[in-house]
């Protein structure tokens, strides 16, 4: 196991493997996604209550929840950081960050469109609101403070610092609607119920839940080994894979 | 493990735990600010400041929805089945309102005990279905719960 874990540090590993994953996890992942949301914006019955309005929910909660797992991926890189030192971990943190960012931001701004016709108001500052809009200004901190020191180094060092204590955050989201009194409505998923929605409804989410997980994994690849080439570029391995990819 | 990765290991702990127990404390100690709404049991109990601009939420009651033939005005009771609060509100209504939905006001607390609201919004449960469940549902409970209106509202949001 822990050679696994050491060779996983390894740059030129991950390239191999994640070269290998990445057209597995687009193909995948792309058809898991349109079918979920072909299958829930055009043919999953609508709301007894909401009518039609309830589809963005197809959109809603991937984004939300890749916004928090994102985070979760990068607090646990964060610790390999400190105390491993491992640069792949650095790499995954500064990379996905702006990936959390976006997602983070469209499950706010998805969710506000849903808010105006079914609350009667776009914004309100209810526990669950409010604490998605802190993970917004986390991730564009920790873009902000990467980009404000030069030293690579001591960038990830202080960034993982910040993904560290950020993290108390993800289960103020995940359970501020049962702690306190909030407008957002509680979880339609549980683990250990079965959820508030029928099969028809609940089957197209999760399939474009588990794509959108899958593109995710598909774009931290890419991004990754993009950073992983513009750091590297002094070895001889990445010399070599730019050279054979000049033909 | 090698020590100084262990020792490194423990600070990181440390630092978490230490920001979860701070966090934990502040919010323990503002749980009464980060609360959105006060329910009608705390109102009736009388825990909810007079005259000062605050929320109320909770289950519009059966039945209590009068409306101002002439007028936007609407009065009706906001319960949480234990105890109900009357509330005053003159303006549009969400969509969603209805009796039996929850709903959160926002507005004054007056000395006659009536809370006089400038907003209303609707508050959304987590459950959904097709509006055939919701109807088979209905007939199978007929009576005892909120038939009409489900019929009512499910006409109003179908757009």
């Amino acid at each position: 196991m822990w050679q696994f874990f050491h060779k996983l540090g390894s740059p030129k590993w991950f390239f191999g493997i994640a070269t290998r994953f990445m057209p597995w996890l687009l193909a995948i992942g792309i058809i898991l996604l349109l079918a979920g949301l072909v299958w829930g914006l055009a043919f999953a019955p609508k709301d007894y209550l909401q009518g039609n309005s309830y589809r963005i929910i197809f959109i809603h909660v991937p984004t939300a929840f890749l916004a928090q797992s994102i985070y979760i991926m990068m607090a646990s890189a964060a610790v390999v950081t400190l105390v491993w030192r491992m640069k792949l971990a650095d790499v995954f943190v500064k990379t996905v960050a702006p990936v959390g960012l976006v997602f983070t931001f469209l499950s706010l701004f998805t969710g506000a469109v849903w808010g105006k016709p079914t609350w009667g108001t776009w914004w309100v500052w209810d526990a669950r609101l409010t604490s998605m809009l802190i993970l917004l200004f986390l991730y564009g901190g920790a873009i902000a403070l990467d980009r404000a020191i030069n030293d690579e180094k001591s960038a990830a060092r202080a960034v993982a610092v910040l993904v560290l204590v950020g993290v108390v955050n993800i289960p103020i989201i995940k359970y501020s609607v049962e702690w306190w009194n909030t407008l957002h409505q509680p979880a339609t998923f549980k683990l250990t119920e079965k959820p508030s929605m029928p099969v028809e409804m609940w089957v197209p989410l999760l399939l474009s839940v588990l794509g959108l997980y899958l593109l995710f994994g598909w774009l931290a690849c890419l991004r990754m080994k993009t950073e992983i080439v513009m750091r590297e570029q002094k070895t001889r391995w990445v010399r070599e894979l730019v050279m054979a990819g000049r033909g | 493990m090698h020590p100084i990765r262990k020792k490194r290991l423990t600070i990181v702990l440390f630092l978490v735990a230490g920001i979860a127990i701070a966090v934990g404390l502040t919010t323990f100690a503002l749980r009464q600010n980060i609360n959105l709404f006060y329910d009608p049991t705390e109102i009736a109990a009388g825990n909810a400041p007079v005259d000062v601009r605050i929320r109320a939420g909770g289950m519009v009651e059966e039945g209590s929805v009068a409306r101002d033939t002439d007028s936007l005005k609407v009065n009706f009771r906001v319960t949480d089945y234990a105890a109900s609060v009357p509330v005053q509100y003159e303006g549009i209504l969400p969509d969603l309102f209805a009796e039996g939905q929850g709903v959160v006001a926002m507005g004054r607390l007056n000395e006659h005990g009536v809370f006089v609201a400038d907003q209303v919004l609707a508050k959304h449960d987590e459950n959904y279905m097709p509006p055939e469940v919701a109807e088979a549902l209905e007939r199978s409970s007929k009576g005892q719960y909120k038939s009409a209106d489900v019929e009512k509202a499910a006409e109003t949001t179908a757009y």
